[in-house]
């Protein structure tokens, strides 16, 4: 049923994806943690700026993107000089709009879920002997974990279900750019809606089955509640 | 880090100031062991100088130096978690994630490495073993339990067990009794006093409660409004008759002395204290368990009332000659506060001004104290 193309449009995506979710926890963690301690009056802007993309336009954000990611944009100037070539249409470039596009899908979990902890049990950390980095790994990180299994839950999705910002930065290059909802969308055009049927089941079960995994194992581990982040509305 | 400082003692000058008013302001040099009770109302900045200690409060500016250990100074500000110390918050304060257990691995395995080469030193920092801790504490049914699944009381014997194996050199505990109702202070309160013996460090026990103080400290540190307003040993600043006290609290002194006499017929105690011989009722101490013959007691102020000549025909048993040594006038207009000296030793009674007018009083003289009841605190 599903064609060779209909695959590797499949494990793009989820490739995209994986990589994506794993640099937003690696870039979202210290800027969630920023925003949930800070006093500082950049606080708000900062704030504002990480939550953009959750009101723009997603074809706004890929036409910015695409003019910075272009030979003579700032991004892609600095590309060319380091001899990367230019990231537009490339898996790159999909990754970093994606990084983008994505990036208050993970921050906002995980900034409640920090919130949520309080300085007091840093501060009884402390108090035990427990420099900086020993209370982050073992007093804020098991602290957030439902912030975090949101944050993947949901970074993760956004990424997966992403099309603006697709088509007008990657373009619909196969085992490049072309991911499943760009794919399905070509399959629509073309009125092969039988086609368009069978991915799109494909992505109903696959969607369904990742979060049935991970709300049942949050649920399973008692972790509702302290931290458990509101979900950020969804727009795309 | 180390200094010259005398090793057996703190060093505290703190000063910190918070925005809406409200300023720290302490110069204290306390005894480098035993329970110092840091007693005010509420806002009195107790918890703010605790914190000061600890290094959570990072607007702290002074000196502070802790057996012989500079903690804070020109150019020394060591972070929370290099200063070895423990404590004690008043609420809830488990690494929630954690079970009782994990808890006091979490101490005991950052508990050597902090402080410098003189923590190590045996005798100088406490070294009791987990197992006796457990015991002492009663919680070892309870170290599988994660701390939602403990009472307030049993979580506060946790807190305590850990903060004794964290092996400090310094204890803070801030009013560690304060979120418990009655019954279960009183089921906490051995447990407190065991820390004493098992610590074998200083102690800063912050408290609003003359009971806790009178209790369990060997001497007082009174705040009032971010500045010390009185230190010394506990009957001296309870006697105080300028401290402010908590709202419902009666001034009063601490004596202390041993059990010399038993009368069993009459079912009374004498215990020799320095201000003079008290009797009290018998079995009371047992209930208390003290054990080596030695019962602190407190005296309220409102349960001593004078007269210039002894009188034999009266229901009070306790009559003590005093001095007297200043007299105070409460707000209200209608009490007057007479602090004694009864064989040197403070005694405060609180009459009505028109007594003290009636009785002529005035510093330096000769007066009975008559005391109607004697509560024994340890």
């Amino acid at each position: 049923m599903l064609t060779d193309a209909d695959l590797s449009a499949l494990w793009l995506t989820l490739r995209l994806a994986t990589v994506v979710t794993l640099m937003l926890l690696v870039i979202g963690t210290p800027i969630a943690w920023w925003l949930a301690r800070t006093r500082s009056w950049l606080r708000g802007p900062v704030g504002a700026v990480v939550a953009l993309p959750l009101v723009l336009p997603p074809t706004v954000l890929g036409f910015y993107l695409l003019i910075a990611l272009g030979p003579n944009g700032p991004v892609g100037g600095l590309t060319q000089a380091l001899g990367l070539g230019t990231l537009a249409f490339t898996f790159w470039g999909l990754v970093l709009a994606s990084v983008i596009y994505s990036l208050p899908f993970v921050v906002q979990p995980l900034q409640n879920a920090m919130e949520a902890i309080g300085e007091r049990p840093l501060e009884v950390a402390a108090t035990l002997g427990a420099g900086p980095w020993d209370r982050f790994f073992t007093v804020i990180l098991p602290l957030a974990r439902p912030g975090y299994l949101t944050a993947i839950v949901l970074g993760f999705a956004h990424t997966v279900g992403e099309f603006g910002v697709v088509l007008m930065i990657g373009g619909n290059i196969p085992e490049e750019t072309r991911v499943v909802s760009v794919q399905i969308y070509d399959h629509v055009e073309a009125l092969a809606y039988g086609q368009a049927h069978g991915l799109s089941a494909v992505m109903v079960v696959l969607s369904f089955a990742v979060l049935l995994v991970l709300y049942g194992f949050r649920r399973r581990a008692g972790l509702w509640g302290a931290g458990a982040a509101p979900v950020p509305e969804h727009r795309s | 880090m180390t200094d010259a400082r005398a090793p057996e003692s703190l060093t505290v000058r703190l000063g910190l100031s918070r925005a809406g008013g409200f300023a720290l302001n302490v110069d204290l040099s306390l005894p480098g062991r035993g329970v110092t009770a840091i007693f005010g109302p509420s806002g009195s900045g107790k918890t703010t100088l605790l914190r000061c200690i600890a290094g959570l409060e990072a607007g702290a500016t002074g000196e502070l130096h802790v057996n012989g250990q500079t903690w804070l100074g020109p150019g020394v500000c060591l972070p929370t978690h290099k200063r070895p110390l423990a404590y004690v918050f008043q609420e809830a304060s488990l690494l929630p994630h954690l079970t009782a257990r994990q808890n006091l691995a979490y101490a005991a395995r950052r508990a050597s490495g902090r402080g410098t080469g003189a923590a190590e030193s045996p005798g100088n920092a406490s070294a009791v073993g987990e197992q006796d801790v457990i015991d002492r504490m009663g919680i070892a049914p309870l170290l599988d339990r994660k701390p939602g699944q403990l009472s307030g009381g049993e979580r506060q014997r946790v807190a305590i067990a850990r903060a004794l194996l964290a092996r400090p050199r310094l204890l803070l505990m801030d009013e560690p009794l304060a979120a418990l109702d009655a019954a279960r202070k009183e089921e906490i309160l051995p447990y407190i006093e065991q820390i004493r013996d098992l610590a074998g460090v200083p102690v800063l026990y912050v408290s609003h409660s003359v009971t806790e103080v009178a209790r369990l400290a060997d001497q007082v540190v009174a705040m009032n409004e971010g500045r010390v307003v009185g230190q010394g040993a506990v009957a001296e600043v309870l006697s105080g008759l300028d401290i402010a006290l908590p709202e419902g609290e009666d001034t009063g002194v601490v004596w202390q002395g041993p059990i010399v006499e038993q009368r069993a017929e009459w079912h009374l105690s004498r215990v020799a204290c320095a201000g003079g011989d008290l009797w009290i009722q018998q079995g009371a101490e047992s209930r208390l368990g003290v054990s080596d013959g030695e019962v602190r007691v407190r005296i309220q102020a409102r349960d001593v009332s004078l007269s210039l000549k002894p009188f034999e025909q009266t229901s009070i048993i306790n009559h003590l000659p005093a001095v007297v040594e200043s007299i105070y006038e409460t707000s209200d207009g209608a009490q007057a506060l007479v602090r004694l000296r009864a064989a040197g030793q403070p005694l405060v009674a609180r009459i009505t001004r028109f007594s003290a007018h009636h009785l002529g009083l005035h510093t330096g003289q000769p007066v009975w104290a008559h005391i109607k009841s004697v509560a024994i605190v340890r």
